[in-house]
């Protein structure tokens, strides 16, 4: 069970992490360019870019962004590899060694994702930085006015709420689609719809789920 | 041994099984034949409890798996071995790791001993140089063959196997029938095999049953198949223009 979870973690935790630090940079920079934009009032201070990107940063684009960026490719990922599973009769064979086959497949990939507010808060640290790199070097503030509001009005709370989120977000996304591989029916075509099946309804229970945490922890 | 009672499936307008009643003995190759779609699968999915009958029961040396609790069905899983029609193996492992999977999971051996049971078992099926492929790197028959090895790494005590060699040229296809045959007297195995393949028949058929629309049509032996005067069996038996020459010869020479 050891090395599953491992595996597992290396598989769906450790191997996301390339293309997250990628997204995370570059909406950590449109964020902070978007905000410089819209500032055209002299009154507003310089340093709301920082305390802009902070905020979405941290309350919005590194939880629930990545979590959909998640649920497509680990969520699909799950789908596709339980569901070859069931299809290829490999799930009969282990229910027939007496393996308990739910558990032995979906226990790892939910242990394995308890790790995910790892990555979250790497996106959160790689979506900050990426928005003071677009800022400072985009010349659309200081290295100085963006640190100070980055420091702004800081709510630890905020922080959180986000690692709240992230793990609910991760028992979202290692369940929905390992339960749409597991009692899918039907042949490799039916792999790719119930991946894509699998990844709808996970990112809607995503949406729905961040609705509600928001208004129950923040409202 | 193996006592199926009034065995009914049915998939919701679809009745599959119709009440079907046989016994399989130890250490005896049970064959059960029929056309495709006959409900051949069906059945042994039944016999491996994948498949709950919606009536009739199914004993194993007189436990009747219905009365069984969950852990009691799952210990006497654990004395089956099954070669599934897709070989159903698991593609993340390697051959030996395939094999080595169920006594990983359910005993207490040590590395040393795991392995030289999969060198042993692996070496009985005849494949001593792929131990550490994939099984998407191995051609059908290999795949097959490991499939058997994995079904017998535990030493079982009923052995199921759906079609075994089909999709499989003349000579492997007799190879893995004589395999799972020597087997089976060699360990004493009640085993059951699904095919719609002749030469099984006449080479490993102890015991046969004949499906027909869900219910069993003929019972016998491979020596009785060949002089039943029942019409689906001679039709499904000489089905095939070889064996039809074949009837064709053996009655004029009798003339
Ligand atoms: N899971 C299932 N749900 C609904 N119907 C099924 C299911 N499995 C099998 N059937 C139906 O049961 C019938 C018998 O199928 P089965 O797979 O047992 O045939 P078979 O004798 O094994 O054929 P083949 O030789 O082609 O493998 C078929 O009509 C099939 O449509
Ligand atoms: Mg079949």
């Amino acid at each position: 069970m050891k090395t599953l979870i491992l595996k597992e973690i290396d598989e769906l935790v450790y191997g996301s992490m390339g293309i997250i630090i990628f997204i995370s940079f570059f909406i950590g920079g449109v964020v902070s360019i978007q905000t410089a934009l819209n500032i055209t009032n002299p009154l507003i201070p310089r340093n709301l870019i920082g305390f802009a990107t902070r905020q979405s940063v941290i309350l919005e684009f590194a939880p629930t962004f990545t979590s959909i960026i998640m649920a497509g490719k680990v969520g699909s990922y799950i789908t596709s590899s339980i569901g070859t599973m069931r299809v290829t009769e490999q799930i009969d064979a282990l229910e027939i060694m007496g393996v308990n086959s739910l558990n032995y497949l979906v226990f790892p990939k939910i242990i394995a994702m308890l790790f995910y507010p790892f990555v979250i808060a790497i996106a959160m640290y790689v979506g900050i930085f990426g928005g003071w790199t677009a800022g400072v070097f985009g010349g659309f503030s200081s290295s100085a006015d963006f640190v100070e509001g980055l420091q702004l009005d800081f709510i630890p709370f905020h922080v959180t709420y986000s690692f709240i989120k992230s793990i609910v977000f991760a028992l979202i996304i290692a369940t929905i689609p390992s339960f749409h591989g597991y009692y899918m029916k039907g042949g490799a075509l039916e792999v790719g719809k119930a991946s894509t099946t699998a990844f709808v309804w996970t990112s809607v229970v995503i949406i729905i789920v961040n609705y509600i945490l928001t208004q129950l922890l923040l409202g | 041994m193996i006592e199926v009672d009034n065995l009914h499936k049915s998939f919701g307008e679809s009745h599959v099984l119709k009440g079907i009643s046989s016994k399989f003995e130890k250490g005896k190759t049970n064959l059960i034949i029929g056309q495709s779609g006959s409900g051949k699968t069906v059945f042994l999915k039944c016999l491996l409890g994948l498949f709950s009958p919606d009536k009739g029961s199914i004993s194993y040396d007189g436990k009747i798996y219905s009365e069984l609790s969950a852990s009691e069905q799952r210990n006497l899983r654990q004395e089956m071995g099954m070669v599934f029609q897709g070989s159903a193996l698991f593609d993340s492992m390697t051959v030996q790791g395939n094999v080595m999977f169920p006594l990983g999971m359910f005993t207490k051996q040590s590395k040393s001993e795991m392995q030289d049971r999969v060198d042993f078992v692996l070496k009985r099926v005849n494949l001593v140089d792929a131990h550490n492929k994939f099984p998407s790197e191995i051609s059908g028959g290999m795949q097959k063959r490991v499939a058997i090895a994995r079904a017998i790494v535990m030493n079982p005590k009923y052995l199921f196997c759906d079609e075994p060699n089909s999709g499989l040229d003349p000579k492997t296809a007799i190879l893995i029938d004589n395999l799972i045959h020597e087997i089976t007297q060699e360990y004493d195995i009640t085993t059951v095999i699904n095919t719609h393949d002749m030469n099984s028949v006449m080479e490993i058929g102890e015991k046969i049953i004949f499906l027909k629309n869900g219910l069993k049509e003929w019972e016998g032996s491979n020596k009785e198949i060949f002089k039943t005067e029942n019409e689906a069996v001679t039709d499904f038996v000489y089905s095939s223009e070889l064996f039809k020459k074949v009837r064709q010869m053996y009655i004029e020479e009798r003339n």
